[in-house]
């Protein structure tokens, strides 16, 4: 111990030294960790590899909107984005010492929409111990928002799925009242926090409704006995809460597997237009299928004069491994845009307390990849920023707007 | 009853799946007696270079045989290049060898190709025939009649010809084979040529099933092993009804069993491992290692 002391003196006095150096110049804005006169150091975790590497591209298409804010506006307030990605591959045993290596060794300013609900779950307390903001996490799980209070330095982005879940009720009740409903759904929090909200929205209609409830893991290789056992309970009416692959699976095994013909009702993580031209592509009739959105999408011809769309494929030619109509890609731009609009509003303030309180309580913003009408919008007692989406139905090639925008803001308690 | 039965068919026809990589991991058991844990991920990429070839407009009727022919050659390869340095190591280190390649390729496939799942061509309708109420689809009968028709030359090979019989041999017999003048060496890297075209044309039949990516054999490979044990790992007839077995004890358990649902699934696979190495270690259709002392 003692042969280190001399050195830690001289650490100690450099520090000393920079710290009057600074003071010599005193800088007009407050900041923090992180944040150098022209550069901010943001930190993500993202599923580049394995299982859910299709995510991966997200973390690349938010860079590719830092890359356009630093080239075409010199960044934010004079400061250029860094934005350092991590491949955690969706293992939560990953994700907690790379949050831990940006957090205390590159020492970042914030986590940026760090990828999956366990793998960010993992690493909440870790954050919200240290006050590092984790902001804008890429999940949709229903705690972000709802237990914000408890942690204060984590906020999400996307709506919640029991949000969703609750249009689906709503328009299965305005649509098909008299509907048998059959559920698959992954068993896990994912999954149950769909059927949560569905069993919500529904109401007391939920017990005659619901008719059956079939779960699958995500080791299994495909749904399809599942499925049979929604068929065989006589429904008539099919919810599907699972990721992209077995949701393909499940579309095109309900034709061609079952020659079943039901109503179907689809999550909208799987719903990108890529996913269902394969699910069509493997035997999927997708006759009666409805969904949500509340992102623009890039294959829609009636985006093609739009200022925010022009504005996305301007951006997405920053990222040369992005592919321009993959729906993911424009939601990596449309929450890059937010954290971009926050950090700008903190102007000289460029804390992460004030970060966290912009983006917790103040947000009242117009994305322009997102849905005509919709606002990003966070109060002192309301942390869900996006909490509107317009039921969409599949019209053969692509998704069709369904009626107007449905608001359930402030219906999870 | 229609329920019971669609759910056999579905059962059976997942298992003509587990059983057609069943069959390579009971080859390359046969020539070198290991398992090979990098089976599933050498079909997957076998898969994704008769991907890319058909995407290139060659005819799926001729990348079926380049591809075979290609994952033969690189089966080859790699036996030569990572296996060989490794042959006298005792066989935990030749397992933990294939766990380590069953990991690279998976990330050189994502690398190449991304994680994106894709459509894979069939030779067969996705459509399905309709018996009396019960659907099963012509895919899932392709995928069990080339699994039958594997299975056939695979047998023949083994039991009716100088290299099978040669290959069987240097398999259990090193020493006395190469006192006979076999080339044992090369007769493990034809084992695994022939493993990886078996794995390959298991891949490219159900990929169009299961979709294209990475991690398309990840979940399959356990439920092949648990065939491959069931059957007895030395037999090709036992991996193909050890599938069917599997495939369909899954699906019946996970809606007949309370408390089974749709979760443990793959704890039942696991389970029918442990029971079949507990109860009949050899499995049902291999015969019991007899050793002189």
């Amino acid at each position: 111990m003692g042969r280190k002391a001399p050195g830690f003196a001289a650490v100690a006095a450099f520090l000393l030294s920079v710290g009057a150096c600074g003071g010599g110049i005193t800088p007009t804005t407050q900041t923090d960790v992180g944040i150098t006169s022209n550069s901010i150091l943001l930190g993500t975790t993202n599923a580049l590899s394995g299982a859910a590497a299709a995510y991966g591209t997200i973390a690349n298409a938010e860079n590719a909107y830092f890359t356009h804010v630093n080239n075409n506006q010199g960044g934010v307030n004079g400061r250029k984005i860094t934005f350092k990605i991590l491949d955690d591959g969706y293992n939560p045993a990953q994700t907690v010492p790379l949050t831990k290596q940006l957090v205390e060794q590159d020492q970042v300013f914030a986590m940026f929409s760090g990828l999956g609900t366990q793998t960010q779950t993992s690493v909440r307390e870790y954050l919200n111990s240290k006050k590092v903001p984790q902001l804008f996490v890429a999940t949709g799980a229903t705690t972000w928002g709802k237990d914000f209070n408890s942690n204060q330095w984590t906020l999400s982005w996307q709506p919640p799925y029991q949000g969703e879940a609750r249009i689906y009720a709503k328009d299965v009740l305005a649509n098909h009242p008299n509907a048998s409903i059959g559920v698959l759904y992954q068993n896990d929090d994912y999954g149950q926090d769909y059927l949560k909200g569905l069993t919500d929205g529904l109401g007391d209609k939920a017990s005659t409704m619901i008719k059956d409830k079939e779960s699958y893991d995500v080791t299994a290789a495909n749904p399809f006995a599942q499925l049979t056992k929604l068929k065989g309970a006589g429904v008539d009416t099919v919810f599907l809460f699972s990721t992209p692959k077995p949701t393909i699976q499940s579309l095109a095994f309900i034709t061609a597997g079952l020659h079943w013909e039901p109503t179907i009702y689809l999550n909208s993580v799987s719903n990108p237009q890529v996913y269902m031209g394969l699910a069509a592509k493997s035997g999927a009739a997708l006759k009666n299928v409805t969904s949500v959105g509340y992102i623009k999408d890039p294959t829609d011809p009636q985006w093609a004069g739009d200022e925010g769309m022009k504005l996305y494929k301007q951006v997405i030619a920053n990222c040369s491994t992005c592919n321009v109509n993959d729906g993911f890609n424009i939601y990596g731009v449309a929450v890059a845009y937010t954290m971009v609009d926050v950090i700008k509003q903190a102007g000289s303030n460029l804390t992460r307390a004030n970060i966290m309180k912009i983006a917790s309580s103040q947000l009242n913003e117009s994305n322009p990849f997102l849905l005509p009408g919709i606002k990003v919008t966070t109060t002192s007692s309301d942390h869900f920023p996006i909490m509107q989406e317009q039921v969409i139905t599949w019209a053969g090639t692509g998704w069709k707007l369904q009626g107007s925008l449905i608001d359930e803001r402030g219906t999870i308690k | 009853m229609q329920e019971f039965l669609q759910l056999v068919v579905s059962g059976i026809a997942t298992g003509g799946i587990f059983a057609s990589l069943a069959l390579a991991l009971v080859l390359i058991y046969n020539a070198m007696g290991l398992v090979n844990f990098a089976q599933g991920e050498m079909a997957m990429l076998a898969t994704f270079v008769a991907y890319s070839l058909v995407n290139r407009g060659m005819s799926f009727w001729i990348a079926f045989p380049v591809t075979l022919v290609l994952a033969f050659g690189g089966g080859i390869v790699i036996q030569r290049v990572v296996i060989k340095p490794a042959e006298r190591a005792p066989v935990l280190t030749l397992v933990i060898i294939t766990l380590g390649l069953a990991t690279l390729v998976n990330g050189l496939a994502g690398f190449i190709w991304g994680y994106v799942p894709r459509s894979f061509p069939s030779p067969f309708s996705p459509d399905s025939v309709d018996l009396a109420g019960v659907f099963i689809s012509y895919r899932d009968l392709g995928v069990i009649a080339v699994s039958g028709l594997v299975l056939l030359c695979v047998y023949l090979l083994l039991q009716h010809t100088t290299v099978g019989l040669t290959l069987r041999a240097a398999a259990h017999h090193p020493e006395a084979s190469r006192l006979l003048g076999v080339q044992v060496s090369w007769m493990l890297a034809l084992g695994w040529g022939l493993a990886s075209a078996v794995g390959a044309v298991s891949g490219m039949m159900v990929a169009p099933i299961l979709l294209l990516e990475p991690n398309m054999m990840q979940t399959i490979i356990i439920y092949a092993f648990a065939a491959a044990v069931l059957g007895g790992i030395e037999s090709p007839l036992g991996a193909v009804v050890g599938g069917l077995i599997v495939g369909v004890t899954v699906n019946l358990a996970g809606s007949y069993i309370p408390g089974v649902g749709g979760d443990l699934q793959l704890a039942v696979g696991l389970g029918i491992i442990v029971a079949v190495l507990i109860l009949r270690p050899n499995g049902l259709f291999g015969r019991a290692a007899v050793r002189r002392v």
